[in-house]
């Protein structure tokens, strides 16, 4: 079984960080899991925590008033779950749950952010990591807005 | 090698509609329907998987419908149509014993030989799937001769996906790995969400070994094969099925052409490398 410094330090999110910045990484860290059908976040709540999920999968959830609440995402193994902890007023913007067994890994966004304040290098290493995380998600958004799925007219 | 009608440009046999009768009808969705169809005099065209025939609502249009059934068994044509147009809506609206014009069948096949030996990749989105399905019977039937068979199907939602039961027991009875996404669901589903492309990274294939079929939306099938690439399968083991809109069938009219390539009588399976840029020219 890896060690928790092994699954971050091989994760994508945070690859090439330097030890030192892994370290403190790993010091805000800690192993948790969710059973299928258990809230992880609610949309509202503060955001003080993010997830890298190494098992299992979650869902995002919007509630849409008089209609049924909308899956709008899944996160699955290998990918973190949840940027608000980095972006003011750090609050969830989705309702999380996970949809079987999860194992991940949480990470004290609190901490982290204090840290990155103080570590201008540490922080835009994570800032650049989450926005490349954001990025990929805004252009699937983008992509999905186009309906490709239903198009032809013949 | 299959029969095609394409190489007969301009006979009376590539140009006439043979009829048939519609033998059995089942809704697959909720604007989806598969129609069994019978010819009136003799056996039936046998096409081959990834060919298409052309369907003929009378006095209505004529449409470019591939075939979906199993190729090497089937007693009739099989056809998965989605009700989206005038020509789709009168073909899906066709009562069992309706008689329907059929020319085929027409262009290339899905290289299932070739694929033989290696594993096999398959990405299908939205009404994509019909198109591989008899390349994927091909599979499953000789399913030793074949390694890894992955297959990745992505739609709108949960009530769009099509075959789901068949799809389900594909993976169930044939050691296939399948995975599924849809653009949005409810909180019914228990599935994925996103895109397509997202099923790729955690696809277990030997990309020096494989070939990948994809049938989707142009978009979808540019952005499918640049993940595929980007695990490091060739642009020439990747295999594309160019929908576009076939009139003809035999290389005449043009109305499918892509810069030099006419779809109906060079396609419509392509490999990547060979319309990667005729894709990307716009309005072509």
């Amino acid at each position: 079984m890896k060690t928790l410094d092994a699954v971050i330090a091989e994760s994508p999110i945070f690859a090439g960080l330097t030890q030192e910045q892994l370290e403190f990484v790993v010091g805000c860290a800690q192993n948790v899991h969710f059973e299928a059908g258990q809230k992880i976040a609610k949309a509202g709540d503060p955001a003080d925590v993010f997830y890298l999920i190494r098992m299992g999968e979650v869902a995002l959830d919007l509630d849409v008033p008089n209609k049924k609440p909308v899956r709008i995402d899944t996160t699955e193994a290998g990918q973190p779950l949840g940027f608000s902890w980095l972006i003011p007023p750090y609050e969830w913007k989705y309702d999380v749950t996970a949809t079987e067994l999860v194992r991940a890994v949480a990470f004290d966004g609190a901490c982290l952010r204090g840290k990155c304040d103080a570590d201008p290098v540490l922080g835009y290493a994570l800032l650049t990591r989450f926005a490349q995380v954001l990025a990929g998600r805004l252009q699937a958004t983008r992509f999905r807005l186009l309906d490709i799925y239903g198009t032809d007219t013949h | 090698m299959a029969q095609t009608l394409t190489e007969t440009a301009g006979s009376l046999e590539a140009m006439t509609p043979v009829p048939y009768a519609v033998a059995a009808k089942r809704q697959d969705t909720y604007d989806t329907w598969t129609l069994e169809l019978e010819p009136q005099n003799g056996a039936p065209i046998v096409p081959g998987p990834g060919q298409f025939n052309m369907l003929y609502a009378f006095g209505v249009g004529e449409v470019p419908i591939s075939n979906a059934g199993h190729f090497e068994t089937e007693e009739r044509l099989v056809h998965t149509i989605r009700a989206v147009g005038a020509v789709t809506k009168a073909l899906c609206a066709a009562e069992v014993g309706t008689v329907i014009g059929v020319r085929g069948p027409f262009g290339n096949t899905w290289p299932i030989e070739d694929a033989k030996g290696k594993d096999v990749v398959i990405v299908a989105g939205g009404i994509g799937l019909p198109p591989l399905r008899p390349a994927i019977y091909h599979v499953l039937k000789y399913r030793e001769d074949y390694g890894r068979f992955v297959l990745l199907y992505g739609a709108r939602t949960p009530s769009d996906l099509l075959f789901l039961d068949e799809v389900k027991s594909w993976q169930r009875d044939y050691d296939v790995d399948l995975d599924l996404t849809v653009d949005a669901g409810d909180t019914d589903w228990k599935g994925k969400v996103g895109l397509v492309t997202k099923l790729i990274p955690p696809a277990q294939f030997d990309a020096d070994d494989a070939r990948g079929f994809i049938v989707g939306p142009e978009i979808m099938m540019k952005f499918v094969a640049q993940e595929l690439m980007n695990r490091d399968l060739p642009a020439k083991s990747i295999y594309v099925s160019m929908e576009r809109t076939m009139r003809c069938g035999v290389g005449l009219c043009g109305h499918c052409q892509i810069g030099p390539t006419l779809v109906c009588r060079d396609g419509a399976v392509y490999t990547w490398d060979e319309v990667e840029n005729l894709i990307a020219v716009k309005e072509l």
